[in-house]
């Protein structure tokens, strides 16, 4: 009796994740909701660029690999031209909420009908561990030797409170993988970002709060308590906008 | 005629682009070859505007008319431009309602016509780009109905086909004038 | 009577895209293509097609890269500070191999610069349409009826060859109108089986990629890519020869450039100057034979150019600098008359060549 295997929609591939990294977590979770939603077959994902820019090979489903920053509009593209298919962009901070804001923001604001998974794991991991725009105040990066200085480069962008005051978004719930039962929630959500999309109600975006253990300069475990000491209060998880349960409790 | 070169100046708004379109069209009917090419950008609101016509029995070249053999000059700062740049033994139409001087040259054939004060007059106020077409067919002896009706249906939409008769009684108005 | 009409060339262009299959348009709005944009706003809806106003010129042409990946025709058009901003997306669709059309309406640079025609995006378009190794093929419509005709051949050329063409008109061309027929037949359709489509769990994954982190490998898809575009230099160049046959002056000269330089031409002929013209209709490739050719006859060359003089450069590498080849412009908006061009053709006849 198989007690657990690797999901189908997840290539059997070793990945190039750091050990400790919480990418592997959410592919598999992203791939086990594609399992589970049968669906594999007629999706199309996008690949950003960061450390998760080869999430092209790790995935069975047929995969682009955009721009910096552009997946959201390269995923406009593709649902727009197939709408009957699945959509959906993995994207980091720096390529979510930096280069490709402007992206990111209208997407959202035409409520397009994709499912956008956003890791922040507050630093820039592929190019070696810069200041990202979800790095906290005060954290050591590359790029902020001495702490970020929010006088001097301003304060992290929280992406889920801000697309909460567009009327276009559908979801947005920002969750974490840094424990068992976070893991759970987070799957759960993933998975409503996707059915949403099949239901046609609109722009479904998933925010895991992760780690980066090699560039944060920890290890794995203790990346993990940090998310609970240090992200999750400066980046409370929760639902921040889900229309359709709005409106069902009659509250829009 | 082999070629003939036609620019319309005016301001915004006096329907020169669509004077030139109707001409345009009109030799498009008579199997001429054509071009229309019209002054864009920050000129189409309100400021100086211009379009270049040709019509010739060969190839348009540059579809640019920077020596017209006709010059219709719609305001004074469109004569002021072009007055110059017309051919020697070509023509000046100049709407002597709106412009009081006098074609200071005296190698071109000009035509003073009241376009903009005999539209008002005849309840059309906005045709008076209409009553200057007319002018033009007939001083070329170009008014054969067949290939006038057939230009208007072209250049008059569908939902403003009530103004098909207006557009002839300006003509005529013109031819008389 | 005669069956054509009277189109703007910007509106020809987007009903022969919508002729050709394209039902894709995303853009952004800029001054002197503008009416492309509103052309397909009205049409797209009507015939199941998307328009998309994008929120900028970046975001449309990725969301060109998305439709293309998909395997669909899909095009977007802007002016040339628009272009620049998309020369990220032109190299990302060389590098993963998709099929696109782009238009440039251009008008006169650099910066902001104005919003009359110009052709100084001749070097942006033929050599520098974004970082890495990689051509486009490159379009210049002299008519409204080329405008249409070569958005056709653009759309086909561009899915034989799995790369962007783009059509380099200008203001005048864009804006003028002239009688033109549309008469194309079905689309051709080309083997996208590359495309990703959902694998249906019935063939391995597709992957739309221009990422190759192993330098062998990436040089591997350059050389590959270099190879397509030889072929294209040998079997797509296109050029139009006015007046050649016993030419001793070759004004070379596109899109309006060439229309003004005819005025020219056939005023000097009347004069009994021996003068031709080459127009180039494919930028890229460039007519490099042709010009080799009439320089074993033609004393002396004339780049007639809406810019500092950068198509000039192409004819002194086609003609090995065997002639002397003199610059005809204006910039900045504005365009050369033809008496311009009849006195640099007059005092080039003049010269007999003698320099």
């Amino acid at each position: 009796m198989v007690v657990f295997e690797k999901p189908k929609a997840l290539a059997d591939v070793s990945m190039h994740y750091c050990p400790g990294c919480t990418h592997g977590i959410v592919h598999r979770l992203v791939a086990e909701v594609l399992d589970e939603l049968g669906i594999e077959g007629k999706t199309v994902g996008v690949a950003p660029v960061g450390c998760s820019v080869m999430a092209y090979n790790y995935f069975n489903c047929d995969m682009v690999e955009a721009a910096h920053g552009r997946a959201p509009a390269v995923a406009t593209g593709l649902k727009r031209a197939m709408p009957d298919r699945v959509i959906f962009t993995y994207q980091g901070d720096g390529d979510l909420a930096s280069i490709g804001t402007a992206e990111t923001v209208h997407a959202a604001a035409r409520n397009e009908n994709i499912t956008i998974i956003f890791i922040n794991n507050a630093i820039y991991g592929m190019t070696g561990g810069q200041m990202a725009p979800t790095s906290l105040p005060g954290q050591v990066t590359q790029t902020s030797p001495y702490g970020r200085d929010t006088s001097h480069c301003g304060f992290p962008v929280k992406v889920c409170e801000m697309l909460s005051q567009l009327d276009g978004p559908e979801y947005l719930e920002r969750v974490a993988v840094n424990n068992v039962k976070n893991v759970k929630n987070a799957k759960k959500a993933i998975k409503k970002a996707f059915e949403n999309q099949l239901a046609g109600k609109g722009f479904s975006l998933v925010e895991v709060v992760s780690s980066c253990p090699t560039n944060w300069g920890m290890t794995p475990k203790k990346a993990l308590e940090w998310i609970d000491e240090k992200m999750i209060p400066y980046y409370p998880l929760g639902v921040y906008k889900d229309r359709t349960a709005a409106k069902e409790q009659g509250g829009e | 005629m082999s070629t003939r070169q036609i620019l319309i100046a005016g301001f915004g708004g006096q329907g020169i682009l669509f004077a030139g379109k109707f001409l345009a069209y009109k030799g498009l009917m008579e199997d001429k070859q054509v071009s229309w090419l019209p002054s864009y950008g920050p000129e189409m609101r309100g400021g100086t505007a211009s379009c270049s016509v040709i019509i010739s029995d060969e190839p348009v070249g540059s579809p640019i008319v920077s020596t017209p053999d006709l010059l219709v000059a719609m305001n004074l700062p469109s004569l002021d431009k072009y007055e110059s740049s017309v051919v020697p033994g070509g023509t000046i139409i100049v709407d002597s309602t709106l412009i009081e001087r006098k074609v200071a040259r005296d190698d071109v054939n000009v035509v003073y016509i009241p376009a903009t004060g005999l539209a008002s007059e005849n309840g059309m106020p906005t045709l008076a780009n209409m009553i200057i077409v007319g002018k033009i067919l007939k001083l070329y002896d170009e008014f054969n109905m067949e290939g006038v009706n057939a230009a208007l249906g072209k250049v008059i939409s569908a939902r403003h086909q009530d103004m098909l008769q207006f557009n002839l009684k300006a003509m005529e108005l013109g031819a008389d004038a | 009577m005669t069956d054509k009409v009277l189109m703007k060339g910007n509106e020809a262009l987007a009903e022969a895209a919508i002729m050709a299959g394209c039902r894709h348009y995303f853009g952004y709005p800029i001054t002197p293509q503008t009416e492309v944009a509103a052309y397909m706003a009205k049409r797209m809806p009507k015939i199941g097609g998307t328009f998309l106003q994008a929120e900028s010129e970046i975001a449309a042409i990725n969301m060109v890269y998305g439709v293309a990946s998909a395997g669909f025709r899909v095009m977007t058009s802007s002016s040339s500070p628009g272009i620049a901003l998309k020369s990220e997306g032109l190299s990302y669709l060389a590098g993963a191999d998709l099929p696109a059309l782009v238009i440039n309406v251009q008008r006169g640079g650099p910066g902001l610069g104005g919003i009359q025609p110009s052709q100084s995006d001749y070097f942006q378009a033929t050599k520098a349409g974004g970082h890495g190794d990689f051509r486009m093929i490159v379009l210049a419509p002299a008519s409204v009826q080329e405008m249409a005709d070569l958005t056709v051949k653009g759309f086909d050329l561009a899915d034989k060859y799995r790369m962007t063409s783009m059509i380099l008109a200008d203001g005048t061309m864009g804006q003028m109108m002239e009688p033109v027929s549309l008469n194309y037949g079905e689309p051709t359709k080309y083997d996208k089986s590359w495309a990703v489509t959902g694998t249906e769990c019935a063939r391995p994954h597709n992957i739309v990629n221009s990422l190759f982190l192993q330098p062998d490998e990436l040089e591997k898809f350059n050389f590959i890519r270099y190879e397509r575009y030889k072929q294209i230099e040998e079997n797509e160049t296109m050029y139009e020869e006015y007046m050649m046959e016993d030419a001793e002056i070759c004004v070379v000269a596109f899109g309006i450039s060439a229309r003004v330089a005819k005025n020219a031409i056939v005023q000097a002929r009347a004069e009994g100057i021996k003068v031709g013209m080459i127009r180039p209709i494919t930028l890229w490739p460039f007519p490099k034979a042709p010009m080799l050719k009439a320089s074993e006859k033609v004393h002396t060359f004339i780049s007639v150019e809406m810019s500092m003089g950068q198509m000039i450069e192409d004819i002194e590498l086609a003609i090995r600098c065997r002639r002397p080849v003199k610059l005809c412009n204006r910039v900045g908006g504005m365009i050369p008359s033809p008496d311009q061009v009849y006195a640099s053709i007059v005092e080039t006849a003049k010269e007999g060549g003698a320099q």
